[in-house]
Protein backbone atom coordinates (compact mmCIF):
# COMPACT_ATOMS: atom_id res chain seq x y z
CA UNK A 1 0.00 0.00 0.00
CA UNK A 2 2.89 2.53 1.22
CA UNK A 3 4.61 2.01 -2.22
CA UNK A 4 1.73 2.57 -4.22
CA UNK A 5 0.93 5.98 -2.74
CA UNK A 6 4.23 7.15 -2.78
CA UNK A 7 4.39 7.98 -6.36
CA UNK A 8 1.22 9.29 -6.51
CA UNK A 9 1.99 11.89 -3.42
CA UNK A 10 4.83 12.95 -5.61
CA UNK A 11 2.28 13.46 -8.62
CA UNK A 12 -0.25 15.17 -6.67
CA UNK A 13 1.59 17.69 -5.15
CA UNK A 14 3.13 19.07 -8.25
CA UNK A 15 0.96 21.78 -8.09
CA UNK A 16 -0.07 22.36 -4.61
CA UNK A 17 3.62 23.07 -3.99
CA UNK A 18 4.02 25.87 -6.23
CA UNK A 19 0.51 26.99 -4.53
CA UNK A 20 1.48 26.66 -1.19
CA UNK A 21 5.31 27.10 -1.02
CA UNK A 22 5.03 27.82 2.61
CA UNK A 23 3.42 24.53 3.29
CA UNK A 24 6.13 22.16 5.66
CA UNK A 25 4.19 18.78 3.97
CA UNK A 26 2.59 18.33 1.08
CA UNK A 27 -1.05 19.33 1.91
CA UNK A 28 -3.65 16.93 1.55
CA UNK A 29 -6.59 16.19 -1.17
CA UNK A 30 -9.16 17.38 1.88
CA UNK A 31 -8.58 18.76 5.71
CA UNK A 32 -11.19 19.63 7.75
CA UNK A 33 -10.72 21.55 11.12
CA UNK A 34 -12.99 21.79 13.63
CA UNK A 35 -16.48 21.46 11.89
CA UNK A 36 -19.44 21.83 13.59
CA UNK A 37 -22.77 21.81 11.78
CA UNK A 38 -25.94 22.11 13.23
CA UNK A 39 -29.78 21.44 12.16
CA UNK A 40 -31.83 23.43 14.57
CA UNK A 41 -30.53 23.07 18.23
CA UNK A 42 -28.57 19.53 17.91
CA UNK A 43 -25.47 19.48 16.40
CA UNK A 44 -25.71 16.66 13.52
CA UNK A 45 -21.37 16.93 13.41
CA UNK A 46 -19.64 18.41 16.20
CA UNK A 47 -16.10 19.54 15.69
CA UNK A 48 -14.53 17.37 13.45
CA UNK A 49 -11.55 16.81 11.73
CA UNK A 50 -10.91 15.03 9.30
CA UNK A 51 -7.37 14.94 7.19
CA UNK A 52 -7.59 12.67 3.98
CA UNK A 53 -4.04 11.14 2.56
CA UNK A 54 -3.30 11.44 -1.09
CA UNK A 55 -3.91 8.72 -2.76
CA UNK A 56 -6.28 6.75 -0.90
CA UNK A 57 -9.88 5.48 -1.39
CA UNK A 58 -11.47 6.60 2.15
CA UNK A 59 -14.90 5.05 3.42
CA UNK A 60 -16.75 7.35 5.63
CA UNK A 61 -18.35 5.08 7.81
CA UNK A 62 -21.22 5.73 11.11
CA UNK A 63 -24.55 4.71 11.74
CA UNK A 64 -27.58 6.59 10.17
CA UNK A 65 -27.86 9.90 11.39
CA UNK A 66 -24.06 9.97 12.00
CA UNK A 67 -23.95 13.47 10.30
CA UNK A 68 -21.83 10.94 7.44
CA UNK A 69 -23.20 12.54 4.45
CA UNK A 70 -23.63 16.24 6.10
CA UNK A 71 -20.02 16.48 6.78
CA UNK A 72 -19.50 16.08 3.15
CA UNK A 73 -22.03 18.45 2.24
CA UNK A 74 -20.75 21.14 4.72
CA UNK A 75 -16.61 20.32 3.07
CA UNK A 76 -18.72 21.48 0.01
CA UNK A 77 -20.00 24.34 0.78
CA UNK A 78 -23.64 22.63 0.29
CA UNK A 79 -24.81 23.09 3.54
CA UNK A 80 -23.92 25.71 6.10
CA UNK A 81 -21.65 24.89 9.02
CA UNK A 82 -21.61 26.80 11.95
CA UNK A 83 -17.68 26.64 12.38
CA UNK A 84 -14.99 25.32 11.05
CA UNK A 85 -12.44 25.21 7.74
CA UNK A 86 -12.08 22.75 4.50
CA UNK A 87 -9.01 23.13 2.43
CA UNK A 88 -8.41 21.49 -0.34
CA UNK A 89 -4.84 20.30 -1.87
CA UNK A 90 -3.93 23.31 0.59
CA UNK A 91 -6.37 26.05 -0.48
CA UNK A 92 -9.53 27.27 0.27
CA UNK A 93 -11.89 24.53 -0.90
CA UNK A 94 -13.88 27.98 -3.21
CA UNK A 95 -10.70 28.04 -5.15
CA UNK A 96 -10.50 24.58 -5.94
CA UNK A 97 -13.81 23.40 -7.13
CA UNK A 98 -12.08 22.23 -10.45
CA UNK A 99 -10.28 19.92 -8.97
CA UNK A 100 -13.13 17.68 -6.75
CA UNK A 101 -15.76 15.97 -8.40
CA UNK A 102 -18.69 15.35 -6.20
CA UNK A 103 -21.68 12.86 -6.32
CA UNK A 104 -24.81 13.14 -4.34
CA UNK A 105 -27.09 10.37 -3.61
CA UNK A 106 -28.99 8.94 -6.00
CA UNK A 107 -32.24 9.97 -4.22
CA UNK A 108 -31.69 13.42 -3.86
CA UNK A 109 -32.70 14.41 -7.45
CA UNK A 110 -36.12 13.60 -9.30
CA UNK A 111 -35.15 11.05 -12.25
CA UNK A 112 -38.67 12.35 -14.03
CA UNK A 113 -36.29 15.60 -15.03
CA UNK A 114 -36.58 15.74 -19.15
CA UNK A 115 -33.25 15.04 -19.80
CA UNK A 116 -31.03 11.80 -21.58
CA UNK A 117 -28.38 10.07 -20.24
CA UNK A 118 -25.84 12.38 -22.00
CA UNK A 119 -26.82 15.59 -20.68
CA UNK A 120 -26.92 14.45 -17.20
CA UNK A 121 -22.88 13.26 -18.00
CA UNK A 122 -22.32 16.95 -20.27
CA UNK A 123 -23.28 18.62 -17.13
CA UNK A 124 -19.82 17.15 -15.84
CA UNK A 125 -18.55 19.91 -18.32
CA UNK A 126 -19.63 23.32 -16.92
CA UNK A 127 -16.93 24.17 -15.64
CA UNK A 128 -15.34 24.07 -18.81
CA UNK A 129 -17.71 24.61 -21.10
CA UNK A 130 -19.10 27.96 -18.61
CA UNK A 131 -22.18 29.93 -19.04
CA UNK A 132 -22.04 29.70 -23.17
CA UNK A 133 -19.30 27.59 -24.46
CA UNK A 134 -20.75 25.39 -27.31
CA UNK A 135 -19.95 21.24 -27.17
CA UNK A 136 -17.53 20.69 -29.28
CA UNK A 137 -17.03 17.34 -31.20
CA UNK A 138 -13.58 15.98 -28.34
CA UNK A 139 -16.35 17.57 -25.33
CA UNK A 140 -19.10 14.85 -27.01
CA UNK A 141 -16.10 12.25 -27.43
CA UNK A 142 -15.43 12.87 -23.75
CA UNK A 143 -18.77 12.02 -22.69
CA UNK A 144 -18.97 8.74 -24.57
CA UNK A 145 -15.92 7.79 -23.32
CA UNK A 146 -16.97 8.25 -19.61
CA UNK A 147 -20.41 6.52 -20.18
CA UNK A 148 -17.88 3.66 -21.54
CA UNK A 149 -15.42 3.29 -18.30
CA UNK A 150 -19.26 2.46 -16.78
CA UNK A 151 -20.11 0.44 -19.42
CA UNK A 152 -23.57 2.47 -20.22
CA UNK A 153 -22.28 3.67 -23.82
CA UNK A 154 -25.91 2.08 -24.81
CA UNK A 155 -27.76 4.09 -23.04
CA UNK A 156 -26.21 7.53 -24.01
CA UNK A 157 -30.29 8.61 -25.60
CA UNK A 158 -32.22 6.64 -23.23
CA UNK A 159 -34.27 9.33 -21.05
CA UNK A 160 -33.02 9.12 -17.37
CA UNK A 161 -36.31 7.86 -15.81
CA UNK A 162 -36.44 4.60 -17.38
CA UNK A 163 -32.65 3.58 -15.98
CA UNK A 164 -32.77 0.98 -13.02
CA UNK A 165 -31.52 2.32 -9.86
CA UNK A 166 -28.19 0.87 -10.50
CA UNK A 167 -28.04 2.26 -13.79
CA UNK A 168 -28.69 6.16 -12.57
CA UNK A 169 -26.06 5.70 -9.90
CA UNK A 170 -23.47 4.77 -12.94
CA UNK A 171 -24.54 7.68 -14.46
CA UNK A 172 -23.33 9.97 -11.98
CA UNK A 173 -20.67 8.48 -11.79
CA UNK A 174 -19.86 8.98 -15.27
CA UNK A 175 -20.92 12.70 -14.89
CA UNK A 176 -17.91 12.71 -12.09
CA UNK A 177 -15.46 11.33 -14.72
CA UNK A 178 -16.01 13.73 -17.31
CA UNK A 179 -14.88 16.77 -14.56
CA UNK A 180 -11.56 14.67 -15.05
CA UNK A 181 -10.67 15.97 -11.20
CA UNK A 182 -8.37 14.97 -8.32
CA UNK A 183 -10.81 14.36 -5.26
CA UNK A 184 -13.90 12.59 -5.90
CA UNK A 185 -16.12 12.44 -3.16
CA UNK A 186 -19.40 10.48 -3.40
CA UNK A 187 -22.42 9.95 -0.92
CA UNK A 188 -23.40 6.26 -0.73
CA UNK A 189 -22.77 5.23 -4.50
CA UNK A 190 -23.57 1.57 -3.68
CA UNK A 191 -26.49 2.35 -1.78
CA UNK A 192 -29.89 0.21 -3.40
CA UNK A 193 -27.75 -0.84 -6.63
CA UNK A 194 -27.49 -4.29 -8.45
CA UNK A 195 -24.04 -6.27 -8.03
CA UNK A 196 -23.07 -5.57 -11.14
CA UNK A 197 -23.02 -2.30 -10.88
CA UNK A 198 -21.20 -2.35 -7.85
CA UNK A 199 -18.12 -4.40 -9.10
CA UNK A 200 -18.09 -1.78 -12.25
CA UNK A 201 -18.15 1.20 -9.89
CA UNK A 202 -15.29 0.34 -7.47
CA UNK A 203 -13.96 -1.04 -10.45
CA UNK A 204 -13.66 2.66 -12.01
CA UNK A 205 -12.92 4.00 -8.61
CA UNK A 206 -10.09 1.66 -7.77
CA UNK A 207 -8.52 2.67 -11.18
CA UNK A 208 -8.85 6.49 -10.39
CA UNK A 209 -7.38 5.36 -7.26
CA UNK A 210 -4.37 3.32 -8.96
CA UNK A 211 -3.62 6.72 -11.41
CA UNK A 212 -3.16 8.65 -8.14
CA UNK A 213 -6.43 10.68 -7.38
CA UNK A 214 -8.55 10.51 -4.00
CA UNK A 215 -11.36 8.72 -3.57
CA UNK A 216 -14.06 9.83 -0.38
CA UNK A 217 -17.06 7.55 -0.10
CA UNK A 218 -20.04 8.11 2.52
CA UNK A 219 -20.28 3.98 3.16
CA UNK A 220 -22.80 2.06 4.61
CA UNK A 221 -21.81 -1.62 4.07
CA UNK A 222 -19.56 -2.84 6.92
CA UNK A 223 -19.25 -5.89 4.92
CA UNK A 224 -17.22 -4.24 2.16
CA UNK A 225 -15.26 -1.40 3.60
CA UNK A 226 -11.65 -3.83 4.04
CA UNK A 227 -12.47 -5.47 0.30
CA UNK A 228 -12.99 -1.62 -1.29
CA UNK A 229 -11.02 0.66 0.67
CA UNK A 230 -7.55 1.05 2.07
CA UNK A 231 -8.59 4.06 4.71
CA UNK A 232 -11.71 4.61 6.94
CA UNK A 233 -12.91 7.30 9.07
CA UNK A 234 -15.17 6.30 11.83
CA UNK A 235 -17.67 9.57 12.65
CA UNK A 236 -20.98 9.66 15.24
CA UNK A 237 -21.55 13.22 15.19
CA UNK A 238 -18.03 13.20 16.45
CA UNK A 239 -14.75 11.72 15.25
CA UNK A 240 -14.00 8.27 15.90
CA UNK A 241 -11.36 7.15 14.60
CA UNK A 242 -9.30 7.95 11.04
CA UNK A 243 -6.71 5.80 9.22
CA UNK A 244 -5.84 2.96 7.22
CA UNK A 245 -8.13 0.10 7.33
CA UNK A 246 -5.65 -2.43 8.67
CA UNK A 247 -4.83 -0.59 11.95
CA UNK A 248 -8.28 1.65 11.90
CA UNK A 249 -11.01 -0.83 11.66
CA UNK A 250 -11.34 -2.05 14.30
CA UNK A 251 -13.27 -4.67 16.94
CA UNK A 252 -12.97 -1.44 19.16
CA UNK A 253 -13.22 1.26 17.11
CA UNK A 254 -16.65 -0.51 15.97
CA UNK A 255 -18.06 -0.48 19.39
CA UNK A 256 -17.06 2.94 20.30
CA UNK A 257 -19.04 4.25 16.49
CA UNK A 258 -21.90 1.92 16.74
CA UNK A 259 -22.62 1.46 20.60
CA UNK A 260 -25.02 -0.78 21.37
CA UNK A 261 -26.15 -0.83 17.44
CA UNK A 262 -24.22 -3.07 16.26
CA UNK A 263 -24.10 -6.40 18.12
CA UNK A 264 -20.89 -8.26 19.27
CA UNK A 265 -21.74 -10.62 16.56
CA UNK A 266 -21.92 -8.91 13.67
CA UNK A 267 -18.59 -7.10 14.44
CA UNK A 268 -17.26 -10.75 15.13
CA UNK A 269 -19.00 -11.91 11.28
CA UNK A 270 -16.50 -8.99 9.95
CA UNK A 271 -13.57 -11.40 11.22
CA UNK A 272 -12.01 -8.50 13.41
CA UNK A 273 -11.80 -10.63 16.16
CA UNK A 274 -13.93 -10.27 20.08
CA UNK A 275 -15.84 -7.35 21.42
CA UNK A 276 -13.94 -5.58 24.44
CA UNK A 277 -16.04 -5.86 27.82
CA UNK A 278 -17.88 -2.54 27.78
CA UNK A 279 -16.74 -1.93 31.81
CA UNK A 280 -12.48 -2.74 29.98
CA UNK A 281 -11.78 1.24 29.66
CA UNK A 282 -9.39 0.77 26.46
CA UNK A 283 -8.41 -1.94 23.83
CA UNK A 284 -6.33 -4.59 24.30
CA UNK A 285 -2.85 -3.51 24.33
CA UNK A 286 -3.09 -1.18 27.78
CA UNK A 287 -5.13 -4.29 29.61
CA UNK A 288 -3.07 -5.23 32.56
CA UNK B 1 -61.32 41.95 -44.64
CA UNK B 2 -57.72 42.16 -44.76
CA UNK B 3 -57.83 45.91 -43.49
CA UNK B 4 -60.28 45.20 -41.21
CA UNK B 5 -57.81 42.19 -39.73
CA UNK B 6 -54.85 44.48 -39.52
CA UNK B 7 -56.78 46.71 -37.62
CA UNK B 8 -58.53 45.05 -35.46
CA UNK B 9 -56.58 41.42 -34.69
CA UNK B 10 -53.31 41.60 -35.80
CA UNK B 11 -52.23 43.69 -32.60
CA UNK B 12 -54.27 41.38 -29.99
CA UNK B 13 -52.79 38.13 -31.85
CA UNK B 14 -49.20 39.27 -31.62
CA UNK B 15 -49.49 40.40 -27.94
CA UNK B 16 -51.86 37.45 -26.81
CA UNK B 17 -48.66 35.58 -28.73
CA UNK B 18 -45.76 37.23 -27.39
CA UNK B 19 -47.36 37.03 -23.84
CA UNK B 20 -48.13 33.46 -23.95
CA UNK B 21 -44.32 32.49 -25.01
CA UNK B 22 -42.74 34.86 -22.74
CA UNK B 23 -44.61 33.39 -19.69
CA UNK B 24 -44.54 29.64 -20.92
CA UNK B 25 -40.46 29.90 -21.21
CA UNK B 26 -39.70 30.42 -17.30
CA UNK B 27 -42.84 28.41 -16.63
CA UNK B 28 -40.62 25.37 -18.05
CA UNK B 29 -38.41 25.87 -15.35
CA UNK B 30 -41.23 26.83 -12.54
CA UNK B 31 -43.55 23.60 -13.06
CA UNK B 32 -39.61 21.07 -13.22
CA UNK B 33 -39.09 22.80 -9.82
CA UNK B 34 -42.83 22.16 -8.76
CA UNK B 35 -43.25 25.83 -8.21
CA UNK B 36 -45.60 25.92 -10.58
CA UNK B 37 -48.45 28.04 -8.19
CA UNK B 38 -45.45 31.02 -8.17
CA UNK B 39 -46.60 32.55 -11.45
CA UNK B 40 -50.27 32.54 -9.69
CA UNK B 41 -48.55 34.14 -6.50
CA UNK B 42 -46.91 36.77 -8.61
CA UNK B 43 -49.41 37.59 -10.56
CA UNK B 44 -51.36 38.13 -7.58
CA UNK B 45 -49.12 40.00 -5.50
CA UNK B 46 -48.05 42.90 -8.40
CA UNK B 47 -51.85 43.92 -8.93
CA UNK B 48 -51.75 46.44 -5.88
CA UNK B 49 -48.34 47.51 -6.75
CA UNK B 50 -49.18 47.86 -10.84
CA UNK B 51 -52.42 50.32 -9.87
CA UNK B 52 -50.58 52.08 -7.46
CA UNK B 53 -48.20 53.09 -9.92
CA UNK B 54 -50.93 54.27 -11.98
CA UNK B 55 -52.77 56.02 -9.46
CA UNK B 56 -49.63 58.12 -9.08
CA UNK B 57 -48.27 58.62 -12.41
CA UNK B 58 -52.02 58.40 -13.66
CA UNK B 59 -51.34 56.47 -17.16
CA UNK B 60 -50.83 52.65 -17.68
CA UNK B 61 -46.62 53.05 -18.43
CA UNK B 62 -44.20 50.01 -18.80
CA UNK B 63 -41.20 51.44 -16.29
CA UNK B 64 -43.32 52.52 -12.96
CA UNK B 65 -45.66 49.55 -13.54
CA UNK B 66 -42.68 47.28 -13.47
CA UNK B 67 -41.59 49.11 -10.41
CA UNK B 68 -44.46 49.68 -8.36
CA UNK B 69 -44.70 45.43 -9.47
CA UNK B 70 -41.23 45.31 -7.59
CA UNK B 71 -42.65 47.03 -4.86
CA UNK B 72 -45.65 44.85 -4.16
CA UNK B 73 -43.41 42.17 -4.05
CA UNK B 74 -40.90 42.96 -1.74
CA UNK B 75 -43.71 44.58 0.85
CA UNK B 76 -45.43 40.82 0.73
CA UNK B 77 -42.26 39.04 1.34
CA UNK B 78 -42.04 41.53 4.43
CA UNK B 79 -45.25 40.53 5.45
CA UNK B 80 -45.44 36.96 5.06
CA UNK B 81 -42.34 37.06 6.70
CA UNK B 82 -44.09 39.08 9.37
CA UNK B 83 -47.17 36.79 9.90
CA UNK B 84 -44.93 33.76 10.34
CA UNK B 85 -42.68 35.83 12.73
CA UNK B 86 -45.20 37.15 14.88
CA UNK B 87 -48.13 34.98 14.33
CA UNK B 88 -46.64 31.43 14.37
CA UNK B 89 -48.32 30.29 11.33
CA UNK B 90 -47.28 28.13 8.79
CA UNK B 91 -45.56 29.09 5.83
CA UNK B 92 -47.96 28.40 3.49
CA UNK B 93 -50.80 29.72 5.35
CA UNK B 94 -48.80 32.65 5.76
CA UNK B 95 -48.49 33.02 1.70
CA UNK B 96 -51.79 31.81 1.06
CA UNK B 97 -52.79 35.23 3.09
CA UNK B 98 -50.83 37.56 1.96
CA UNK B 99 -51.50 37.24 -1.73
CA UNK B 100 -54.70 36.81 -1.59
CA UNK B 101 -55.06 40.38 0.60
CA UNK B 102 -52.88 42.01 -1.68
CA UNK B 103 -55.14 41.15 -4.36
CA UNK B 104 -58.01 41.87 -2.91
CA UNK B 105 -56.72 45.14 -1.74
CA UNK B 106 -55.51 45.79 -5.32
CA UNK B 107 -59.01 45.44 -6.71
CA UNK B 108 -60.44 47.49 -4.21
CA UNK B 109 -58.19 49.99 -4.65
CA UNK B 110 -58.99 49.69 -8.69
CA UNK B 111 -62.29 50.09 -8.18
CA UNK B 112 -62.17 53.38 -5.76
CA UNK B 113 -59.94 55.25 -8.55
CA UNK B 114 -61.19 56.38 -11.67
CA UNK B 115 -59.80 54.75 -14.63
CA UNK B 116 -62.59 55.92 -17.13
CA UNK B 117 -59.85 57.60 -19.05
CA UNK B 118 -57.53 54.37 -19.67
CA UNK B 119 -58.47 50.69 -20.11
CA UNK B 120 -57.61 49.85 -16.52
CA UNK B 121 -60.90 49.11 -14.23
CA UNK B 122 -61.48 45.75 -12.29
CA UNK B 123 -62.48 43.54 -15.11
CA UNK B 124 -59.54 44.48 -17.14
CA UNK B 125 -57.06 43.64 -14.32
CA UNK B 126 -58.93 40.39 -14.22
CA UNK B 127 -59.10 38.81 -17.48
CA UNK B 128 -57.23 41.34 -19.90
CA UNK B 129 -58.25 43.67 -22.17
CA UNK B 130 -56.76 41.73 -25.35
CA UNK B 131 -59.76 42.95 -27.60
CA UNK B 132 -59.50 46.80 -27.06
CA UNK B 133 -55.72 46.59 -28.13
CA UNK B 134 -56.51 47.76 -31.91
CA UNK B 135 -54.30 49.61 -34.43
CA UNK B 136 -57.16 52.25 -35.74
CA UNK B 137 -54.41 54.25 -37.92
CA UNK B 138 -54.14 50.79 -39.61
CA UNK B 139 -56.13 50.43 -43.25
CA UNK B 140 -54.59 47.52 -44.58
CA UNK B 141 -50.68 45.47 -44.42
CA UNK B 142 -49.30 48.48 -46.35
CA UNK B 143 -49.68 50.29 -42.66
CA UNK B 144 -46.36 48.54 -41.79
CA UNK B 145 -44.21 50.22 -43.73
CA UNK B 146 -46.37 53.54 -43.13
CA UNK B 147 -44.09 55.44 -40.47
CA UNK B 148 -47.24 57.69 -39.02
CA UNK B 149 -49.18 54.44 -38.67
CA UNK B 150 -47.03 53.03 -37.06
CA UNK B 151 -46.28 55.74 -34.49
CA UNK B 152 -50.14 54.76 -33.36
CA UNK B 153 -49.55 51.29 -32.52
CA UNK B 154 -50.44 50.67 -29.09
CA UNK B 155 -47.67 50.95 -26.92
CA UNK B 156 -48.26 47.33 -25.72
CA UNK B 157 -47.29 45.93 -28.14
CA UNK B 158 -43.93 47.47 -27.92
CA UNK B 159 -44.04 46.53 -24.18
CA UNK B 160 -44.88 42.94 -24.71
CA UNK B 161 -41.82 42.76 -27.26
CA UNK B 162 -39.56 43.37 -25.13
CA UNK B 163 -40.50 41.63 -22.01
CA UNK B 164 -40.49 38.64 -24.46
CA UNK B 165 -37.10 39.41 -25.92
CA UNK B 166 -35.90 40.21 -22.08
CA UNK B 167 -37.32 36.82 -20.80
CA UNK B 168 -35.60 34.86 -24.09
CA UNK B 169 -32.05 36.20 -23.85
CA UNK B 170 -31.57 35.84 -19.99
CA UNK B 171 -33.12 32.29 -20.09
CA UNK B 172 -30.78 31.54 -23.33
CA UNK B 173 -28.25 33.35 -21.17
CA UNK B 174 -28.61 31.29 -17.65
CA UNK B 175 -30.30 28.12 -19.47
CA UNK B 176 -26.92 25.51 -18.63
CA UNK B 177 -26.72 26.57 -15.18
CA UNK B 178 -30.59 27.23 -14.64
CA UNK B 179 -31.12 23.13 -16.28
CA UNK B 180 -28.65 21.75 -13.89
CA UNK B 181 -29.48 23.32 -10.55
CA UNK B 182 -33.50 22.48 -11.56
CA UNK B 183 -32.28 19.01 -11.63
CA UNK B 184 -29.75 18.54 -9.03
CA UNK B 185 -29.03 21.52 -6.48
CA UNK B 186 -26.19 19.70 -4.27
CA UNK B 187 -24.28 19.54 -7.81
CA UNK B 188 -24.84 22.55 -9.12
CA UNK B 189 -24.03 24.12 -5.66
CA UNK B 190 -20.33 21.69 -5.80
CA UNK B 191 -19.98 23.50 -9.15
CA UNK B 192 -19.58 26.89 -8.07
CA UNK B 193 -23.35 27.66 -9.18
CA UNK B 194 -25.11 30.81 -7.32
CA UNK B 195 -28.24 28.60 -6.95
CA UNK B 196 -30.38 30.51 -4.60
CA UNK B 197 -28.89 33.99 -6.65
CA UNK B 198 -30.80 31.82 -9.66
CA UNK B 199 -33.87 30.70 -8.43
CA UNK B 200 -34.50 34.62 -7.25
CA UNK B 201 -33.71 35.66 -10.98
CA UNK B 202 -36.25 32.86 -12.04
CA UNK B 203 -38.65 34.49 -9.98
CA UNK B 204 -37.68 37.68 -10.96
CA UNK B 205 -38.06 37.28 -14.87
CA UNK B 206 -41.22 34.82 -13.96
CA UNK B 207 -42.76 38.50 -12.63
CA UNK B 208 -41.60 40.55 -15.86
CA UNK B 209 -43.18 38.26 -17.81
CA UNK B 210 -46.58 38.25 -15.42
CA UNK B 211 -46.59 42.38 -15.73
CA UNK B 212 -46.32 42.50 -18.82
CA UNK B 213 -48.80 40.20 -20.10
CA UNK B 214 -50.85 41.69 -17.76
CA UNK B 215 -52.43 43.74 -20.21
CA UNK B 216 -53.48 41.27 -22.17
CA UNK B 217 -55.12 38.36 -20.27
CA UNK B 218 -55.48 39.86 -16.49
CA UNK B 219 -53.47 38.26 -13.41
CA UNK B 220 -55.90 35.46 -13.02
CA UNK B 221 -55.70 33.90 -16.52
CA UNK B 222 -52.08 34.48 -16.56
CA UNK B 223 -51.54 31.22 -14.54
CA UNK B 224 -52.82 29.29 -17.58
CA UNK B 225 -50.09 30.53 -19.54
CA UNK B 226 -47.20 29.71 -16.87
CA UNK B 227 -48.48 26.33 -16.02
CA UNK B 228 -50.47 25.25 -19.40
CA UNK B 229 -48.01 25.12 -22.42
CA UNK B 230 -44.77 23.96 -20.33
CA UNK B 231 -46.83 20.85 -18.76
CA UNK B 232 -48.11 19.96 -21.88
CA UNK B 233 -44.72 20.32 -23.76
CA UNK B 234 -43.16 17.79 -20.83
CA UNK B 235 -45.65 15.31 -22.10
CA UNK B 236 -43.81 15.33 -25.77
CA UNK B 237 -40.66 15.21 -25.34
CA UNK B 238 -37.81 13.89 -22.78
CA UNK B 239 -35.04 16.27 -23.85
CA UNK B 240 -35.31 19.96 -22.09
CA UNK B 241 -34.81 21.94 -25.46
CA UNK B 242 -37.22 20.39 -27.30
CA UNK B 243 -39.58 20.58 -24.17
CA UNK B 244 -38.90 24.75 -24.46
CA UNK B 245 -39.18 24.16 -28.39
CA UNK B 246 -43.25 22.73 -27.71
CA UNK B 247 -43.80 24.80 -25.24
CA UNK B 248 -43.45 27.75 -27.11
CA UNK B 249 -45.46 26.44 -29.96
CA UNK B 250 -48.29 25.36 -27.93
CA UNK B 251 -48.08 28.78 -26.65
CA UNK B 252 -48.34 30.56 -29.13
CA UNK B 253 -51.02 27.89 -30.78
CA UNK B 254 -53.34 28.21 -27.55
CA UNK B 255 -53.41 32.45 -28.15
CA UNK B 256 -53.55 32.66 -32.28
CA UNK B 257 -56.47 29.73 -31.49
CA UNK B 258 -57.95 31.42 -29.06
CA UNK B 259 -57.87 34.66 -29.76
CA UNK B 260 -59.77 33.65 -32.75
CA UNK B 261 -62.26 31.45 -31.68
CA UNK B 262 -63.11 33.60 -28.97
CA UNK B 263 -63.56 36.69 -31.55
CA UNK B 264 -65.30 34.56 -34.45
CA UNK B 265 -66.07 31.29 -32.87
CA UNK B 266 -69.69 32.29 -31.61
CA UNK B 267 -70.75 33.69 -34.96
CA UNK B 268 -70.13 30.34 -36.34
CA UNK B 269 -72.31 28.78 -34.18
CA UNK B 270 -74.99 31.60 -34.72
CA UNK B 271 -74.44 33.75 -31.26
CA UNK B 272 -73.80 37.93 -32.16
CA UNK B 273 -71.51 37.52 -28.91
CA UNK B 274 -68.10 37.19 -28.71
CA UNK B 275 -66.64 35.92 -25.63
CA UNK B 276 -63.37 37.08 -23.98
CA UNK B 277 -60.16 36.26 -25.76
CA UNK B 278 -58.41 35.69 -22.29
CA UNK B 279 -61.03 33.17 -21.25
CA UNK B 280 -60.96 31.38 -24.91
CA UNK B 281 -56.95 31.17 -24.57
CA UNK B 282 -56.50 29.68 -21.43
CA UNK B 283 -59.40 27.30 -22.25
CA UNK B 284 -57.54 26.14 -25.33
CA UNK B 285 -54.18 25.71 -23.53
CA UNK B 286 -56.01 23.51 -21.11
CA UNK B 287 -57.17 21.39 -24.33
CA UNK B 288 -54.00 21.28 -25.43
CA UNK B 289 -52.63 20.29 -21.93
CA UNK B 290 -55.58 17.58 -22.12
CA UNK B 291 -54.48 16.47 -25.62
CA UNK B 292 -50.85 15.65 -24.95
CA UNK B 293 -52.11 14.01 -21.86
CA UNK B 294 -53.69 11.32 -23.83
CA UNK B 295 -51.68 11.43 -26.47
CA UNK B 296 -48.07 12.73 -25.89
CA UNK B 297 -45.03 10.42 -26.50
CA UNK B 298 -43.79 10.99 -23.33
CA UNK B 299 -46.19 10.19 -20.83
CA UNK B 300 -45.87 6.83 -20.07
CA UNK B 301 -42.83 7.57 -18.79
CA UNK B 302 -43.79 6.85 -14.93
CA UNK B 303 -44.51 3.58 -15.37
CA UNK B 304 -40.75 2.75 -16.50
CA UNK B 305 -39.66 -0.01 -14.72
CA UNK B 306 -37.29 1.81 -11.65
CA UNK B 307 -35.24 -1.14 -11.16
CA UNK B 308 -33.79 -4.33 -13.41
Amino acid sequence: MAARQAPTLAASDGITRSAAPDAETAPGPLAIRGMTIAYGEKPAVFSVDMSITPGSMTAIIGPNGAGKSTLLKAALGIVPALSGTVTVFGRPIGEMGRRIAYVPQRASVDWDFPARVQDVVAMGLYRELGLLGWMRPRDRERVRDCLERVHMAAFAGRQIGQLSGGQQQRVFLARALAQDADLYLLDEPFAGVDAATEAAIIGVLTALRDAGRTIVCVHHDLSTVSAYFDHVFMINVSRIAEGPVATTFTAANLQATYGGRLLAAQIRDLGLGDVPRPDAPCPAPLRS
Amino acid sequence: MSAEFVQLSLVPLLIGTLAAMACAVPGNFLVLRRQALMGDAISHVVLPGIVAAFLITGRVSTWPMMLGAAGAAVVAVVIIELIRRIGRVEPGAAMGVTFTAMFAGGVLLLEQSDTSAVHLDVEHALYGNLESLVWLAADGWASLGDRAALADLPPELLRMGMAAALVLALTALFWRPLKIATFDEGFARSQGIPVRLLGFGLVVVAAIAAVAAFDAVGSIIVIAMFICPPAAARLMTNSLERQLGWSMVFAALAAILGYVLAGYGPGWIGSPHAVSASGMIATISGLILALACLFGPARSRLSAPSEP
